[in-house]
């Protein structure tokens, strides 16, 4: 019976109780499509840098990733990569041949990270195939093909089939060059990536730098969803002991506490915003005490105890907050579910984003689990915003408040 | 049987500079099944001597047993317990919960006492055709007329089965067939349950109505009659 007195008791100041139900709503939907937007942004981001750039799992050679030496490969890598690949949910596994060099075109030269890869497996690991915006990747030129960056290809000013040299030192320590030309160029929507990535084939790059056949310094591994990441980790681990084996969380832990940042991000938004909505349900139930000053002290008068009066004035305020952030909810889960598919166009500000390394159309990502959090933060609001008034309301004198007249 | 003993009662009220002695040293018992008025000027008193009986202002000094309980020796939550269990009142302004409909009212003090539905639901209907309202039970008091309003009120107060109600000027904003139906349904109640009504009123009517009439004035009683109606 309290649940239903505090119920109607909202609806006896429709529009008083409608503004504030209106502006809990508005501050909520607010906060869930934002979070939403956020985390799609940020989601989006390390996908990308995992489809793109680091791939689920690395294998190196201890101290590889430390030292760049060009002598620190593994031996075993190709075999490695095979038995790999029989992992359930790996998708992929590519053996790399990675090096510091230098790139030259006819105009000037840049410092750049060469991967020598085999196109078919790293096709299956990354996405750099899916990105390529002129050219081919590593097809149409026939010796030493090379696919870089767009960045990098503006800053070199070059183009399709343009010649460029590749100066490398091997693993006797000589300063070896091999001429390349560009057979595709890619765009990662990462600058930054895409100035300081090259690919080669494996065997042009193994043959230039006089490796022995099958080894590599990095093996990088596609699984089919982040869910099986431990599983498939420490298979990997058992196959690869002796060797450094690291996940996309150790190898980018910056990627790892985006997320997490981002998270606290969004609860400390809606915290604000829920803080801000706060004070205008202090001060409607402020006014719904003060107004039933008399019916209070009758109730009290005919045996409603503290607790009782206590109880239906927050129970009052939980309901009009969450009235509201029900409405809020459902409106901002509407919007985002409508955005998961229809992304959210920010292609105005493209090249900003993308100097940032994320995308320009941004696809909403919303977790359940932070819909019940935000229900949960809306209820501790409704109880916070009714203590003062309900404290007010306690205070009443029946005998006092019955000789209003 | 004495239900209500009230000995040496004194409410003094502080202000500023005076002192005033609102109730001014009352003794006085009800028997079970009285149908009283208190009644005096305004100032008088008896409104105050009403809240003291009723438990909700704390008198200076003196004592009020119900029932052989000196409610003013019990704490402010076993008070509150007490007053829903054993008095009943029905006020000037009706006081109804508004949000709730005329069943729901007389219904509620017995949701708080912990009564069963089905016992709450009969009682409710019982009372509410004993007060000539059966038909009202859905509708909620913004609908009832005044008469109607302080009908429910009567059937709540009743339906709680305490061991009196205090009624303070029920009678004084309704009119005058209104205030006759009500004071006559009152008495009926009163034979019939034999429960303790005792009004605070300068209304004719009600002192017309009443076996016993305690006059008060200065917060002094100046006269206990009684009478055979």
């Amino acid at each position: 019976m309290l649940l239903s007195i505090s119920w109607r008791n909202i609806w006896r100041n429709k529009v008083r109780s409608l503004v504030i139900i209106f502006s809990i709503a508005l501050g909520i939907f607010a906060g869930v499509a934002a979070t939403a937007f956020m985390k799609g942004l940020a989601e989006q981001r390390i996908q990308k840098v995992i489809n793109t750039e680091l791939s689920y799992i690395q294998i190196h050679k201890n101290g590889f990733r430390q030292n760049s030496d060009f002598k620190s490969y593994m031996p075993d890598a190709q075999n490695l990569a095979s038995e790999i690949r029989a992992i359930p949910n790996v998708t992929g596994a590519s053996q790399r041949i990675i090096v510091q060099s230098m790139i030259a075109s006819a105009e000037t030269a840049s410092g750049v990270l060469i991967a020598g890869v085999d196109p078919a497996q790293e096709s299956k690991v990354t996405n750099i195939h899916n990105r390529i915006i002129e050219g081919d990747y590593f097809e149409g030129i026939k010796k030493n093909p090379v696919v870089i960056g767009k960045k990098l290809a503006e800053k070199l000013n070059v183009k399709i089939k343009s010649k460029l040299v590749i100066t490398l030192q091997d693993t006797a320590n000589n300063v070896i060059s091999g001429l390349f030309r560009v057979s595709g160029i890619y765009t990662s929507n990462n600058n930054v990536y895409d100035e300081s990535h090259v690919f080669v084939r494996y065997n042009d790059l193994q043959r230039l730098s006089a490796l022995p056949e099958g080894v590599a310094h990095e093996i990088a591994i596609n699984i089919n969803d982040n869910e099986n990441l431990q599983t498939v980790e420490s298979s990997v681990n058992e196959i690869a002991s002796g060797y450094e084996v690291l996940d996309w969380k150790s190898l980018s832990p910056e990627m790892n506490y985006l997320t997490e940042a981002m998270d606290l991000y969004m609860y400390i938004f809606i915290i604000i915003i829920l803080l801000a909505l706060l004070f205008g349900i202090i001060n409607t139930m402020l006014m719904v005490v003060m107004e039933r000053t008399k019916e209070i002290g009758m109730l009290m008068a005919i045996g409603m105890n503290k607790i009782r009066i206590f109880s239906m004035v927050v129970l009052e305020s939980i309901l009009l907050s969450l009235t509201g952030g029900v409405v809020g909810i459902i409106i901002g889960a509407a919007f985002s579910k409508w955005r998961e598919t229809k992304p959210i166009d920010l292609s105005a500000w493209a090249q900003g984003y993308e100097q940032l390394g994320y995308d320009a159309y941004v696809y909403t990502n919303l977790e359940p689990v932070m819909l019940v959090n935000i229900t949960i933060l809306v209820i501790i609001t409704g109880v916070i915003a009714a203590l003062y008034p309900a404290y007010k309301a306690l205070r009443n004198d029946p005998a006092d408040a019955l000789r209003m007249e | 049987m004495n239900v209500i003993e009230i000995k040496d009662l004194v409410k003094i009220y502080n202000s500023s500079e005076v002192q005033v002695k609102a109730v001014n040293g009352i003794t006085v018992n009800f028997e079970e099944g009285e149908f009283t008025a208190v009644v005096g000027p305004s100032g008088s008193g008896k409104t105050t001597f009403l809240n003291m009986l009723g438990g909700l202002d704390r008198p200076t000094s003196g004592s009020v047993k119900i029932g052989g309980t000196n409610v003013w020796d019990l704490s402010s939550r076993k008070l509150i317990d007490f007053r829903m269990n054993n008095i009943g009142f029905v006020f000037q302004s009706y006081n109804l919960i508004p949000v709730l409909t005329a069943g729901e009212n007389v219904e509620f003090i017995m949701h708080l006492q912990g009564r069963p539905k089905k016992e709450r639901e009969e009682r409710t209907k019982e009372m509410l055709e004993a007060m000539g309202i059966g038909d009202r039970i859905k509708s909620r008091p913004a609908k009832l007329s005044g008469g109607q309003q302080q009908r429910v009120a009567v059937a709540r107060a009743l339906a709680s089965k305490p061991e009196f109600i205090l009624a303070d000027e029920p009678t004084a904003n309704l009119d005058s067939h209104s205030t006759t139906e009500l004071l006559e349904l009152m008495s009926q109640m009163n034979k019939k349950y034999n429960t303790t009504f005792i009004f605070a009123t300068h209304d004719q009517r009600v002192m017309d109505k009443a076996r016993r009439i305690i006059t008060i004035e200065d917060g002094k009683i100046l006269s206990d009659e009684k009478f055979e109606r």
